[in-house]
């Protein structure tokens, strides 16, 4: 393999990647306080189909991106009153908008499959993308991939960098002790749902609009699952889902390397990964047979390790948060 | 501040009289709502109606047709009863159904020829079974001793299964010459299961459906059974005081969900496909999440909403061709039906609280 | 801060827990807020630091009328409240928990906190990591920050909740001289607690409540006795049990060691007569329910041993068994928490039988169990129906319920409140069955918070404070006073010797 073949593989893994790194992190906000947003499957396809047929109507990949952000936080508003106001089971009405999102999305997308429409254009940075490899991989893709780093390193900041970040993650831990502390419990909550739901739109739309360009029926090809178990793999840490969203990528454009040389596996097969891989993180994270096995180091050493390997839910993750 | 987010939770309300007219407007919404995604498709509601109605029943064919999904959803129905009991999201129904599908043909490609084809075909069944018992019991481990989620673990594990399937169907089992999408090499006729006439319908899978079923409504009402898996679902912590062995029980719901799912995959291959398919499942595991989901748990109303289900399923099919309609407007209306069903006993919920109730 | 309350009334239903309730705490004092389970001491102080709204009355800090009615409002107000179960992020760190909530710019400046909070801990000798997580830390470190956290909020009155149960000796020290330098620097203390000695020790005034009120109020020093009187107020019951004790021995313990996250419970020895009723009193959540969870083989002990006796007579070890072994071995477990643990809402008492009757064959005689249903709601005069679900019954027949499920014979019944909730001669049917059961054998433990039940009915009654747990004395020694005393924390000589030992 030489290094021009490389870099093919590596670019067509960042573009996979993309529309899962808005996804993934979507959720993981939305994880973080406290809410699961099962809906992921059905947002993102109804969001894909909305998307490009904005971008269709007005021939303007922004407004398209705008309707998309739209629909996923409508989807996600759903969610936050079935669960937050309601208090419904998260997992019951998250479940069924998944069905219904990908339904109602071929219904409503019927006349729009397959017509050719608007994409957003490539636009390769000055300088930068003359830098060898480098260039080639990170400077010469379009708006959409640079977003998604900005994204990246502006959640993670937020995260762990800035109070309201701070507040989101004692949200999603300990909501009475959050409430003790002045938060608003119940509206950061829809703020976050919402605001996870709108970038869950958005990786929608980067479907439809970029990275496949144009509606066909279920298009998206599961992502909303796999968002979700790569935002368990990530352990809820943006960097982390990333990671595991480009290695999602990697794998993905290794298989398709792999099957014009050498067999005819096709690409699903290797769609199985993230799920193999959350499992094998839920049963690392979740057992005690960790702490047995590693109980014979010292603390000095245990620590590190459990705390590389373990990151916990969300302990509030899917709970129902009554202010008394 | 309390944690009932874990147990499912049915979308009719446990008391009709209260939940009445919350279902009732529910009913009203969702019919609001299914007319003006029609109207935005460019149609008119009565002939989607009229149309779905021909669809399911305008020929003997397609009655089989209806027929012939009812069985497996029944099947998957009637597994789901158990789990949700039991106070479990078993969302992996799906991959329980591929993994029944992917052993009977195993058993079928191994043994056809060897044993005389009803013997072959009646292993495969069995072998169905046990192949989502696996899958189930995969699940149920994981759930139980792994401390991990159901609803992840069965997720993941759909995914799983599904990959082997589609890995098998391109790799080892792949047809002679050409891999692809449209499956196996079919099986030998002398293999499937017996029809009515020209249709699709297996009276065997419909009579082995109605069995689990009825065997299902009795195991509810009458067995000690139902009632400790009822107690589990309901309160572990008070259920194991009182002395119920939860684990052993949780541990069941797991297998016999898995177990019917597995049956269903293995008849979809010797009842309908005559071969294994990628998409064998048609998504008829995650269908019965809905109908179960709508029937809180009462497995005597299976019948007639998976029925309805199916029926509507079927009808869609002919919605492209005659009306240019896309046929997922069948899943939109099952989908509205249990969202505005969830949220309804929200709203009922919610009122009861405000006036007063506990 | 000065703070004053007038007239607070806050009721949760039928439940009065604070009527006219009044009472003022002088800036630079810490003022002691003592009282028995129920009195009403954590709603009033929920009620000024805003966790619970009140129904009526004024808040005055400084003089000026304050309207708290969140949490925030509170700190706003600076009046901050540590609470028995700290309210903090355990996966978050020191440093982190400490700066959840405090006001500033968009971000974190973890430098400048690490800095404030050095600044803040280093004169009360509060030695904590910043880069810890608070999961990791003792119960006692994890009130520190939270002390330091309020502080950091210019809380000016600082409300402790129970705050020196499941708490070192050496923590308890520098927590006790931390308080008395903040008050020093002019803060009001309120300092909730059921312990005389740590009140005696450490409060300058004291309050006493009872049942939703004030009943008086001191200057300390002041004696124990004084104390004491007010907190009970009165005499106490007459023993009405008769003698049912017999010579064999249904329940024998040695060095049992248990605990859950807060406290640990040690109990060197407790030998229980076939027969005997054994009363556990103290303040809820001083771990009677641990040794109760322990004997029912619910809760595996960390170290000791406990054996009971078989149908057949001889005393057999349990240590480490299953909980369904107890239940054959004829140990019967009846939970305070009747919907949580007792019994499942939805299903009907005539489903309840069925589930705690052994399977016989594989469905269900419903002729046969509805006869017990009916049978069992007349014996217990349960107002329900068999089919009736137990959701749907009130209180006490629930209760009634719970009783009419324990198995027949047993060998050993373990009760938490097991009259709760139920009028007076309810209670005195109740106990008249249990006694029936005793007089067949059994033997039963059980803790009320209800002082009288306990001396009632008990021949001997253990007392619990904070996981210390006194010797079995036989009830007939016991006066209010020496009950009172020892509620209080003043267990006596093998309590403290146990103590020491630690």
């Amino acid at each position: 393999m030489d290094l021009n073949q490389l870099v093919v593989i590596l670019a067509t893994a960042i573009a996979t990647a993309t529309p899962l790194v808005f996804a993934g992190i979507g959720e993981t906000i939305t994880e973080r306080a406290g809410v699961i947003n099962l809906s992921a499957d059905g947002t993102i396809l109804m969001a894909a189909m909305t998307g490009f047929a904005a971008a269709l109507a007005t021939n303007n990949v922004l407004v398209g991106f705008i309707a998309a952000a739209i629909v996923g936080a409508a989807f996600a508003s759903i969610v936050a009153f079935g669960a937050i106001t309601l208090k419904q089971s998260q997992v019951a009405i998250g479940f069924v908008l998944a069905l219904l999102g990908a339904d109602l999305s071929s219904f409503l997308g019927n006349p729009i499959v397959l017509v050719p429409g608007p994409t957003v254009p490539a636009w390769n940075i000055p300088l930068l993308q003359d830098i060898p490899v480098l260039g080639r991989l990170f400077f010469q893709s379009d708006p959409l991939v640079y977003a998604s780093y900005v994204l990246i390193i502006v959640v993670w900041i937020f995260f762990y960098r800035t109070r309201p970040g701070l507040l989101l993650r004692s949200v999603g831990e300990q909501p009475a002790a959050a409430f003790a502390r002045g938060s608003n419990v119940v509206r950061l909550r829809y703020l976050y749902t919402l605001l996870g739901g709108a970038l869950m739109g958005i990786a929608g739309a980067a479907f439809s609009l970029d990275f496949k360009a144009g509606w066909s029926n279920r298009s998206t090809a599961g992502y909303g699952w796999i968002a979700l178990a790569i935002v368990i793999f990530g352990g809820w840490n943006p960097l982390r889902v990333a990671i595991g969203a480009y290695f999602f990528g990697i794998l993905q454009s290794l298989a398709s390397v792999a099957q014009s040389n050498i067999q005819n596996v096709p690409t699903q097969v290797f769609s199985v990964a993230p799920f193999v891989l959350m499992i094998l993180v839920l049963v690392l994270t979740s057992g005690e047979w960790l702490d047995n096995l590693l109980a014979r180091l010292p603390v000095g050493v245990r620590r590190p390790i459990l705390r590389a390997l373990r990151q916990p839910a969300p302990a509030a993750l899917g709970k129902i948060f009554e202010q008394d | 501040m309390k944690d009932n987010s874990t147990t499912p939770s049915p979308a009719l309300a446990l008391r009709p009289a209260r939940g009445l007219t919350y279902q009732a407007g529910a009913l009203l919404l969702s019919f609001l709502f299914l007319t003006v995604i029609i109207l935005l498709a460019g149609e008119s509601p009565f002939r989607v109606v009229s149309n779905l109605w021909d669809g399911a029943f305008g020929t003997p064919d397609q009655v089989a047709r209806v027929f012939s999904t009812l069985a497996p959803l029944v099947l998957c129905s009637s597994g789901m009863i158990y789990t949700f009991t039991a106070g479990l999201y078993n969302l992996g129904v799906e991959g329980q159904i591929v993994a029944g599908a992917i052993a009977t043909t195993l058993v079928l490609r191994e043994f056809q020829g060897l044993l005389p084809a009803p013997a072959v075909v009646a292993a495969g069944i069995i072998a169905g079974m046990l192949g989502g018992v696996v899958w189930g019991l995969l699940a149920g481990v994981l759930n139980i001793f792994g401390k991990i989620s159901e609803i992840f673990a069965g997720l993941g594990l759909n995914f799983v299964a599904q990959g082997l399937a589609i890995y098998l169907i391109f790799g080892p089992w792949k047809r002679p010459g050409i891999a692809s999408m449209s499956g196996t090499e079919p099986f030998d006729e002398s293999l499937w299961l017996g029809h009515i006439g020209q249709t699709d319908a297996a009276p065997v899978a419909l009579v082995i459906a109605l069995i689990v079923l009825v065997l299902t409504i009795i195991v509810m009402r009458n067995t000690h059974f139902g009632l400790r898996l009822k107690a589990v679902g309901q309160n572990p912590r008070a259920s194991f005081i009182l002395g119920v062995p939860a684990t052993r029980l949780l541990l069941s719901s797991f297998i016999i969900c898995g177990g019917f799912a597995g049956l269903a995959g293995g008849l979809q291959v010797v009842g309908l496909f005559h071969r294994l398919i990628p998409s064998i499942s048609s998504n008829l595991g995650f269908l019965a999440l809905l109908v179960v989901m709508l029937i809180s748990f009462n497995a005597l109303w299976i019948a007639p909403i998976a029925f309805f289900f199916s029926a509507l399923n079927v009808g869609s099919l002919q919605l492209p061709m005659v009306l240019r309609m896309e046929s997922s407007l069948s899943g939109v209306i099952q989908g509205t039906l249990v969202l505005m069903a969830l949220l309804a006993r929200g709203f009922s919920e919610r009122a009861h609280k405000r006036a007063g109730g506990q | 801060m000065n703070v004053e309350l007038q007239h607070i009334y806050k009721s949760f239903g039928a439940v009065q827990a604070n009527v006219d309730v009044s009472l003022s705490v002088q800036a630079g004092t810490i003022h002691g807020l003592l009282g028995e389970n129920g009195a009403g001491k954590s709603t009033l102080v929920k009620i000024l630091s805003g966790f619970i709204t009140r129904d009526k009355g004024a808040i005055l800090l400084d003089g000026a009328p304050a309207d708290v009615r969140t949490p925030a409002n509170g700190i706003r107000a600076g009046v901050g409240m540590l609470h028995q179960d700290p309210l903090d992020f355990p996966p978050l760190t020191v440093l982190d928990n400490f700066t959840a909530g405090r006001a500033g710019g968009l971000f974190l400046r973890r430098g400048a906190a690490a800095r404030d909070f050095r600044a803040l801990a280093e004169p009360f000798n509060f030695a904590l990591d910043i880069d810890e997580q608070v999961g990791n830390l003792t119960m006692g470190e994890r009130q520190q920050l939270e002390i330091l956290r309020l502080l950091s909020l210019g809380v000016r009155t600082l409300i402790l909740d129970e705050p020196t149960t499941g708490i070192s000796a050496s923590q308890k020290t520098a927590l006790f001289s931390a308080l008395k330098t903040l008050a020093g620097q002019g803060k009001s203390i309120i300092f909730v607690s059921h312990k005389l000695e740590d009140v005696e020790e450490l409060c300058d005034q004291v309050t006493v409540m009872r049942a939703g009120q004030v009943v008086g109020s001191a200057a300390i020093p002041c004696p124990t006795q004084q104390l004491v009187s007010m907190m009970f107020g009165r005499e106490l019951a007459a023993p009405v049990k008769p003698p049912t004790c017999q010579d064999d021995v249904a329940l024998c313990v040695e060095n049992l060691v248990v605990g859950d996250d807060r406290i640990d419970v040690r109990v060197d020895e407790l030998t229980v007569k076939r027969g005997e009723v054994i009363g556990l009193a103290g303040l809820e959540g001083s771990g009677q329910r641990l040794l109760l969870l322990t004997c029912a083989g619910i809760l595996r002990p960390a170290g000791g041993r406990l054996a009971v006796r078989t149908a057949g007579g001889n005393l057999q070890d349990m240590t480490g068994r299953p909980y369904h072994d107890y239940q054959k071995a004829g140990v019967g477990y009846l939970p305070a928490d009747r919907l949580r643990e007792g019994l499942i809402w939805g299903l009907s008492i005539q489903e309840h039988v069925v589930l705690r009757a052994p399977a016989n064959g594989l469905f269900v005689n419903r002729a046969a169990s509805r006869a017990v249903a009916d049978q069992s709601i007349q014996k217990f005069n349960i107002r329900g129906k068999a089919d009736t679900r137990v959701g749907q019954l009130s209180g006490g027949n629930q209760q009634r319920t719970q009783l009419a499920l324990l198995p027949s014979p047993l060998q050993l019944v373990l009760m938490e409140h097991p009259t709760r909730g139920l009028d007076i001669e309810s209670t005195m049917w109740v106990w008249r069955q249990l006694i029936e059961r005793c007089k067949g054998g059994t033997s039963i433990i059980f803790a009320s918070s209800d002082l009288d039940e306990i001396v009632q009915y008990s021949d001997r009654v253990i007392v619990f404070s904070g996981g210390r747990v006194s010797a079995p004395i036989e009830t007939a020694a016991l006066t209010a006073n020496k009950l009172g005393e020892m509620i209080g924390g003043k267990l006596g000589d093998r309590a403290a010797a146990a103590v020491a030992a630690n």
